[in-house]
């Protein structure tokens, strides 16, 4: 497998100063997902947003990796919740005018 | 520039503890987060406002200089100067009472008497990079602009950024633009610029998903009779046949001749035309006469 798109999680832990455990615990409840190339553990690249918005959540409010499952379902169902609401918005407009 | 009450932001009055400190910032970051609250830009005024007052009030030695020239600000200068040679007697040069924590985002106050040189989130830490503050930004476009797919050159905070708008894009719709955001903190990556479109339909059109629907006006002989009549479409005038007796209310519905679909090119979706008969009005004494002879004809 190509290592191209992928980032190692030795690099994530040096740059945002969390113990391996981390990424590991995170990967246990599949809030990220943890690929092996040539004995090297790596997450996609384009996982990096979610990645950092998770240590955000975890280094200034303290919350555990449950916590931060707990907070990605809601915020998820937000993101659901505001499209859907954009997606109405749209439709009112076509009845109202 | 006025004077800003750090314990009254986090809640604590002036005997707090370290621990009242930490526990008063992690409950009102917990509520004003801006992960927690993506797009709320006063949530986002407030976690500001709190990271302050915890950078302050957390650190032991700028919460004394905070206490002791708090109020009287002004004078934080000739406090830092007195500081400054100390340390130089003493062999040290630091200028920075926080350290090194990278570009900030830090109230007039705040930088007035402890420099502008703050992190924009108190407990990243010194060399932890992060990735630049996403930016978010407005487009407004009419329905017409987004038929076909354009490039647009914006200005964004001095900087052109060229944009490729695909046909279809919908109202309330946002594209995220990588690495056009923020500055990265500490070296690390710049955010992305998240644009919203705000898309005004001033036609004749009215859009549901991809399908465009509008009324047109039939005349009565037309409509009874049958015929030919053109239409505007969103993209040009279409021929249309009318067949006999068509009802007022009648819907048609031409195919493909909709809106784009976003990112499928070439596939569109429908128009859907009602039509609306129009009566005569003024009747001549012969068209009178001539209405009265078929009224006989059906009598109700």
């Amino acid at each position: 497998m190509s290592k191209e798109n992928f980032i190692p999680i030795h690099k994530l832990c040096e740059l945002y100063q969390v113990e391996m455990s981390f990424f590991s615990n995170l990967n246990e409840i599949d809030l990220i997902q943890i690929t092996t190339i040539e004995q090297s553990h790596y997450v996609e690249q384009d996982k990096i947003n979610d990645i950092e918005k998770m240590v955000r959540i975890h280094r200034d409010l303290g919350l555990n990796i449950e916590g931060i499952d707990i907070v990605f379902n809601l915020l998820q169902k937000i993101d659901g919740l505001e499209n859907e609401i954009i997606s109405i918005k749209n439709r009112l407009r076509f009845y109202e005018n | 520039m006025a004077f800003i009450d750090y314990y009254k932001i986090l809640g604590i009055d002036k005997s707090a503890s370290a621990a009242d400190i930490k526990k008063a910032y992690r409950k009102l970051a917990r509520k004003y987060h801006p992960d927690l609250n993506p797009s709320d830009k006063e949530a986002e005024r407030k976690f500001k406002e709190i990271n302050e007052a915890n950078e302050v009030l957390s650190n032991p030695e700028n919460r004394k200089k905070y206490d002791e020239h708090g109020k009287d600000w002004q004078h934080a200068e000739e406090f830092e100067k007195a500081k400054q040679q100390q340390r130089q007697y003493q062999g040290g040069g630091q200028q920075n009472p926080f350290g090194d924590f990278g570009g900030g985002d830090y109230s007039d106050f705040f930088e007035s008497m402890f420099g502008g040189r703050a992190s924009s989130r108190g407990r990243t830490g010194g060399s932890v990079k992060f990735r630049g503050q996403d930016l978010n930004a407005e487009l407004h476009l009419n329905l017409r602009d987004v038929y076909k797919t354009d490039k647009r050159t914006l200005t964004i905070n001095g900087k052109n950024i060229r944009l490729t708008i695909p046909a279809g894009v919908k109202n309330g719709q946002v594209i995220k633009i990588k690495g056009h955001g923020g500055e990265g903190i500490n070296g690390g990556p710049k955010g992305d610029l998240n644009i919203t479109f705000s898309i005004i339909n001033n036609t004749n059109f009215k859009l549901d998903g991809d399908n465009l629907y509008t009324t047109v006006d039939l005349d009565l002989y037309k409509a009874i009779l049958g015929g030919e009549i053109t239409v505007e479409t969103f993209d040009g005038k279409a021929k249309l046949k009318i067949a006999p007796e068509t009802q007022n209310g009648t819907k048609v519905k031409l195919k493909g001749k909709g809106f784009p679909v976003y990112k499928k090119e070439g596939v569109y979706g429908d128009l859907y035309i009602t039509y609306q008969i129009k009566m005569p009005k003024n009747l001549t004494k012969k068209e009178k006469q001539l209405f009265t002879e078929l009224a006989k004809l059906r009598p109700s």
